[in-house]
């Protein structure tokens, strides 16, 4: 048995998940959180900047003149649910079934695209259909970017979320892939978490105020 | 025909001698390296040694090549506009091209100057610091160091292709919008600092897990060496700090190349947002660049006074206290924006605060500094020289952060004086400061002493001749990024010495290269590994360290570690040898520099709005990540027998 | 370290997936609810704000606890204090912008 690259001393790890059993594993998970963190303050600049900008409209639509509460819902329901749904992958991830989690993942990502696919629908029909395109005024530009910039998120989330299912299908669960899906998990869920303010700070603050 | 050479004329700069003299050195040095290279045949020895390593340790040492040469752009502007401003109505710059000069000065000196070379000397200090293989994420290392790199060549770039930008450093809007600010100058500034961002973030996130995770068995955090505890906070900073820039250089952009209105004056925009979240970065990034300087010079006062370091548990709840109040200062920078007097008052009080620890740290050097046995080397020569220098810098500081008192330095050459005081004083002589002290164990032997004390006291000496003047300067009334005066002002002999002063720290940068040039071939080999009587884990291992830096890990029980190992031995309580095991170690890997490369024609590609190209670079970024994701083996071991080889070689077995 | 790799993992992860259930129909209710006092209800704007934010941070806090095991890994006080700190920074930047910019606009 090689002496590790890392000096960790070996905690006792017996009873650890499968994705925290190496060393490896273990870092990951931790500077992935750190990285979420950092995300946290990537949006809350996002946030600022939009909620700065709710009152500017330049003469152009307002928020009550554009968001209609249906497809609103239908988007955080679906995103909601995609969310339960990568939980329970995670939890068969931890029960060692490969099909069950690739299961729950292909879910995932199959209501990802339906996410995505409403999403790109409401802002077509802003910027086409009501005049109301990036460029119109600075509320517009706050809205489009962070809603935009969470979208893209989502995005890349089902390309990645693509490449480990691909990857659980080559090799089944072992420690590596166990910690990817664990960590793609954790994308997901903060996505979510993400969007809930979206809906209370962009769309249901729009309607109220 | 006309078409082509109108395209031409605008991509390359032209109409300036000086430009093109650029143009022919750029050319020169480039054609000199390739057939170099070429010649001895060393392109192999690149690839395999440097550019794909993911070894901490080189890749600290390409971070302050970089660092250095960029140090030298941007005191080669720095003269050009003390050229410009020796004399009442010169007309050596005119007022566009000196705004470009004091642009790309700040920004480089910032962005490309002393962070990483911070980053270049964390990379090299802190696994060893803490006894560590390497860092926890060694390929986002590397990756992180050719975003920084790549971001670097590109705002360079607009020197002689498309044009640089002038919005000064801080890109205030409305001026650096499109309106206002047309062509790709503004561009260059916004993708070239994103995509080096974007590595700091990454690096931020890799030293803050090493520190936490890979410390030797033992080494609790309250006994880890002061210079990691500086790079723990300041990994934090960066973390948080970094995405908000991240933001507003990307709303920027989106406002420039896509007509949204963040910052423009018409359909809503408020460039009063842009500073806003320019300076929420901002202030916290001055702690990301004095938090590690006040690291090294507390390991290298330390290590010269021979003593333990004073007050080390004050020392590290003040950069803990200093990591939140750094992000509630930033209003300090404009207090003139025509805020509310509330506003105004809670970010001067919370200015003062954040004061207060930092003061703290000052009494801790001095009375480390308090009945050691002080040995005058050339490290401990520029730490000694930081205290009342940055002193002044920080009261200074004090002063303007009274906000009443604010409007009447504000953007004056009083703020130049003042800056400069802290970076110069605190950053840069803190950089040299560990440059000398850590060289022997990037290099394996010591710069001279002689002409390191020679660079130092002629830098000193005319820094001051530079920058007291200016406080001056500014209460006569003097502001900044003015590009000429007129005479009889009283302001002409003033700003000459400021020149000659200017010129000296010029003079004392090229003593400094030439000691590493005539070191490389004469310096002092440092054969044990311990040149300095060191007191941490760094000198415990051989200079240069072997690329596993320990052959075995070694067990921590105190503060200042490597003193206490060295206090055993003398006692003659010493270890048994123990057998070698083999070492796992990552793979080198292409890919960052690659991605970088991809990163680099995305970036320029979007410079120029060329689509077309900007949009293939980033689809070849994510190839680059996808293809990592299916890289499984990427580890390799190094066998027991050879470890013995090279400890051996090294002289470090008995 | 290999042979951790077959260990059976704990009692918890068998039977019926209550924690993601509960999780699911809190967020659910929990996004209706909000609904509900937002259109539903004609408090005051500032009385409806206030609710509307402290329902979606409880909201944030039941993906962040029954969704991604914050709380777990070998040391979790590493992530734990992070999230607070971008916790912090997230509500520094929101709320200071707003707090500046309000009246200089
Ligand atoms: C040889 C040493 C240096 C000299 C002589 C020098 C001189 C100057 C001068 C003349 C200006 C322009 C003042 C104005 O017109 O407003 C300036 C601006 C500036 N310098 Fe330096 N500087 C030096 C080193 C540094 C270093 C080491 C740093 C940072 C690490 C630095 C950071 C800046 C910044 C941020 C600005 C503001 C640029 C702007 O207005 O956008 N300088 N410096
Ligand atoms: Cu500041």
């Amino acid at each position: 048995m090689a002496e590790s690259i890392l000096s960790l001393d070996s905690k006792d790890k017996k009873n650890m998940p499968l994705e925290y059993t190496t060393e490896e594993g273990d870092l990951r998970i931790v500077g992935f959180w750190i990285f979420l963190a950092a995300e946290l303050v990537l949006f809350g600049t996002l946030f600022a900047s939009y909620l700065v900008m709710q009152s500017h409209t330049a003469g152009g639509p307002t928020a009550r003149d554009l968001f209609k509460i249906n497809p609103v819902m239908a988007e955080t329901i679906i995103l909601l649910v995609s969310s339960f749904t990568c939980g329970l992958g995670t939890l068969e991830l931890r029960r060692h079934n490969t099909k069950g989690l690739i299961a729950w993942l292909v879910v995932t990502v199959i209501l990802g695209f339906a996410f995505i696919g409403l999403e790109a629908n409401e802002f077509y029909s802003y910027a086409v259909h009501e005049g109301a395109p990036i460029s119109r005024s600075a509320f517009l530009s706050g809205f489009f970017i962070l809603l935009g910039t969470h979208g893209a998120h989502v995005s890349l989330g089902i390309v990645w979320v693509t490449s480990i299912i691909i990857q659980l299908a080559q090799r089944g669960i072992t420690a590596v892939t166990a910690r990817k899906a664990f960590m793609v998990g954790l994308y997901w869920h903060f996505l979510d978490v993400v969007w809930i303010f979206i809906f209370t700070a962009v769309y249901l603050t729009g309607l109220v105020i | 025909m006309q078409n082509i050479t109108n395209f031409l004329s605008h991509f390359f700069v032209t109409g300036d001698p000086m430009i093109y003299g650029a143009d022919a050195s750029i050319a020169l040095a480039s054609i000199g390296i390739v057939v170099v290279l070429t010649y001895f045949k060393k392109w192999k020895w690149l690839w395999d040694e440097w550019l794909t390593s993911v070894d901490h340790k080189r890749i600290g040492i390409m971070y302050i090549i970089a660092a250095l040469l960029m140090l030298f752009r941007g005191g080669v502007d720095a003269l050009m506009m003390r050229t410009q401003l020796a004399l009442p109505n010169m007309h050596f710059l005119n007022a566009e091209h000196y705004n470009q000069v004091f642009t790309t000065h700040g920004t480089i000196m910032i962005i490309f100057v002393a962070m990483p070379f911070i980053f270049g000397l964390m990379n090299i200090a802190v696994p060893l610091q803490i006894g560590a293989r390497d860092v926890a994420f060694p390929f986002l290392n590397a990756l992180s160091f050719w975003l920084f790199f790549f971001g670097a060549m590109l705002f360079n770039l607009s020197f002689v292709i498309g044009g640089s930008p002038d919005a000064g450093w801080s890109s205030y809007a409305p001026f650096a919008g499109a309106e206002l600010n047309p062509g790709v100058g503004q561009n260059y500034y916004l993708i070239g600092v994103q995509i080096s961002g974007i590595g700091s973030l990454a690096t931020g996130i890799n030293f803050l897990v090493t520190i936490l995770k890979m410390r030797a068995p033992g080494m609790t955090l309250f006994k880890m060496p002061m210079f990691t505890w500086s790079i723990l906070i300041t990994s934090v900073i960066v973390i948080f700090a970094f995405p908000a820039f991240t933001v507003a250089l990307a709303l920027m952009t989106i406002d420039r190349l896509f007509g949204a209105h963040f910052f423009t004056i018409a359909a809503g925009g408020s460039p009063m947002l842009w500073a806003n979240l320019f300076w929420f970065w901002g202030h916290p990034e001055v702690y990301i660049v004095l938090l590690p300087v006040f690291g090294i010079f507390s390991e290298v006062i330390a290590t010269f006074a021979h003593k333990t370091l004073f007050g080390y548990v004050v020392m590290v709840w003040s950069m803990i206290a200093i990591s939140f109040l750094s992000f509630i200062t930033w209003l300090h920078h404009f207090f003139t924006m025509g805020n509310t007097a509330p506003v105004n008052a809670f970010f001067s009080i919370s200015t003062m605060l954040i004061a207060i620890p930092t003061g703290v740290k000052i009494f801790n050097w001095l009375f480390t500094l308090n009945r050691g046995r002080i040995e005058f080397t050339t490290p401990m020569l520029w730490a000694l020289a930081f205290i009342p220098n940055f002193t002044i810098g920080g009261v200074t500081g004090v002063m303007l952060a009274m906000a009443p008192a604010d409007y009447q330095y504000h953007n004056s050459y009083f703020l130049v004086a003042h800056f400069h005081s802290t970076l110069i004083a605190g950053t840069v002589f803190g950089i040299f400061c560990g440059l000398h002290y850590w060289w022997p164990k990037m290099f394996g032997y010591l710069l001279n002493e002689k002409l390191g004390k020679w660079s130092f006291w002629v830098f000193m000496i005319s820094f001051n001749i530079c920058f007291m003047p200016m406080y001056f300067l500014g209460l006569m009334g003097m502001t900044r990024r003015m590009y000429t005066y007129p005479a009889g002002l009283g302001w002409g002999p003033i700003n000459f010495i400021i020149t000659i002063g200017a010129f000296g720290m010029g003079l004392g940068f090229i003593i400094m290269a030439l000691n590493i040039v005539w070191s490389a071939i004469h310096g002092k080999k440092d054969t044990t590994g311990d040149p300095w009587d060191g007191r941490t884990l760094e000198w415990s291992t051989a200079s240069p360290a072997p690329e596993y830096n320990f052959a075995h890990i070694p067990t921590v029980s105190t503060r200042d570690a490597f003193e206490a190992m060295k206090e055993e031995k003398r006692e003659g309580r010493t270890k048994p040898q123990l057998p070698f095991k083999p070492i796992h170690m990552p793979n080198n890997s292409g890919i960052p520099f690659i991605m970088g490369g991809f990163m680099f024609v995305a970036g320029f590609g979007f410079v120029f709005e060329w689509f077309w190209m900007g949009i293939p670079g980033l689809l070849g970024v994510v190839a680059c990540m996808i293809a990592r994701s299916f890289v499984y083996n990427d580890h390799h071991h190094i066998p027991a027998d050879e470890i013995e080889r090279i400890e051996r070689a090294a002289g470090r077995l008995s | 370290m290999h042979e951790n790799e077959n260990q059976a993992i704990k009692q918890e992860h068998t039977g019926f997936p209550w924690k993601q259930v509960v999780g699911l129909i809190l967020s659910l209710g929990l996004t209706f609810l909000a609904l509900w006092v937002a259109i539903g209800l004609s408090l005051p704007v500032n009385v409806t704000l206030t609710i509307i934010v402290a329902l979606a941070i409880f909201q944030a806090f039941i993906q962040l606890f029954m969704f991604m095991h914050v709380t777990e890994g070998t040391e979790p006080v590493h992530q734990i204090i992070g999230i607070l700190f971008g916790i912090y920074v997230a509500f520094a930047v929101v709320a200071g912008s707003i707090w500046i910019l309000a009246h200089v606009f």
